[in-house]
């Protein structure tokens, strides 16, 4: 739902926000059983058989949409929710779904543990310095 | 575009995501810095406040300021195609606290950015870092118009310990804002050698 199309020639505005509430779009789920915690920077990836998500009838726009933006690259949580213009509360039931159906699957960010691991620490300052 | 983008049926590199975290009082540049470095320009949720928060949100002194930080503004630097750090600006107002802990699980560091006309409005993220051990550095930010003082001067005023870094710097310059943060990343590695040492000691 773009912004410009919400605008013209309608008796609703943009100040009356989204004309659909965003958990509809979850059908009413906060959380999703498949649901492990997603961090804002867990990178979601396509799987190979996601090809074909556009003429699947179970999902609905918004899965397309992410499953259509990780295909391009992968996409972080954070990423995805400012992309499609969702709070990041749907965007992870939506993706939940997805890592369901095995259209897309979740690398986790380094855990805690390891980031004082110094060669990533050492490698994060290299490329800071490059830029 | 991003994370090495590759021909379709071939698997896509898995980057390797960091995040660190811009913290500090309301108005003090948090977003401004986030821009400063990143490679997109960074999401922004601030319209939404422009009018409708101005009673509840103290701008005084901060007069320039006409919007604000509702939900958090992210940017994104791509130091290889398999290494990939993201910077989150922290809400603002202590009314969305609630998202400080799920931003902090998990970060390298932390950027506190200090106004010296409103040095107590950073206060409550130094101890949010102190108190859970998050490895932090303080960025004293230039305002034109704002008194300098001496480094000393501040720390002081900021009670921080010895082994925190504090240093002046310029929220809009791109390359003070590298400093900065390549400034936390060695704080952090300093300090997660100390806590080895600790434990193993």
């Amino acid at each position: 739902m773009s912004r410009d199309g919400q605008g013209r020639g309608h008796w609703f505005d943009d100040e009356a926000g989204p004309v659909v509430r965003p958990y509809a779009m979850t059908r009413g789920r906060t959380t999703s059983a498949a649901q492990h915690r997603l961090d804002l920077i867990a990178v979601v990836i396509a799987e190979s058989q996601a090809d074909d998500s556009e003429t699947d009838q179970t999902l609905s726009p918004e899965h397309v949409d992410i499953v259509g933006l990780c295909r391009d690259a992968p996409q972080s949580v954070a990423e995805l929710a400012a992309e499609l213009d969702l709070p990041i509360g749907v965007i992870r039931v939506l993706i939940g779904d997805l890592v369901d159906g095995e259209l897309v699957h979740v690398s986790r960010p380094v855990p805690p543990a390891e980031l004082v691991d110094e060669s990533i620490l050492r490698d994060v300052i290299t490329g800071l310095r490059a830029l | 575009m991003i994370f090495g983008r590759t021909e379709r049926g071939k698997p896509p590199v898995e980057p390797v995501t960091l995040k660190i975290l811009v913290a500090g009082g309301f108005g003090v540049g948090k977003t401004t810095l986030v821009g400063a470095v990143s490679e997109i320009r960074p999401l922004r949720t601030e319209e939404l406040l422009t009018e409708a928060g101005r009673p509840v949100d103290d701008t005084s002194g901060v007069e320039g300021k006409h919007t604000t930080t509702v939900a958090m503004d992210f940017g994104r630097i791509t130091l290889r195609d398999d290494l990939v750090l993201y910077l989150f600006g922290t809400p603002g107002q202590e009314r969305f606290w609630f998202m400080w802990d799920e931003l902090s699980e998990g970060s390298l560091g932390a950027v506190v950015l200090a106004d010296t006309r409103r040095l107590e409005d950073c206060f409550a993220a130094l101890d949010y870092f102190e108190r859970r051990s998050i490895p932090f550095v303080v960025g004293v930010n230039c305002f034109e118009g704002a008194d300098r003082y001496p480094v000393d001067a501040v720390r002081q005023a900021l009670d921080l310990d010895e082994d925190v870094p504090l240093m002046l710097c310029d929220a809009r310059d791109r390359a003070s804002v590298k400093e900065i943060l390549i400034e936390v990343v060695q704080h952090a590695m300093e300090y997660g050698a100390k806590r080895r040492q600790s434990v193993t000691s």
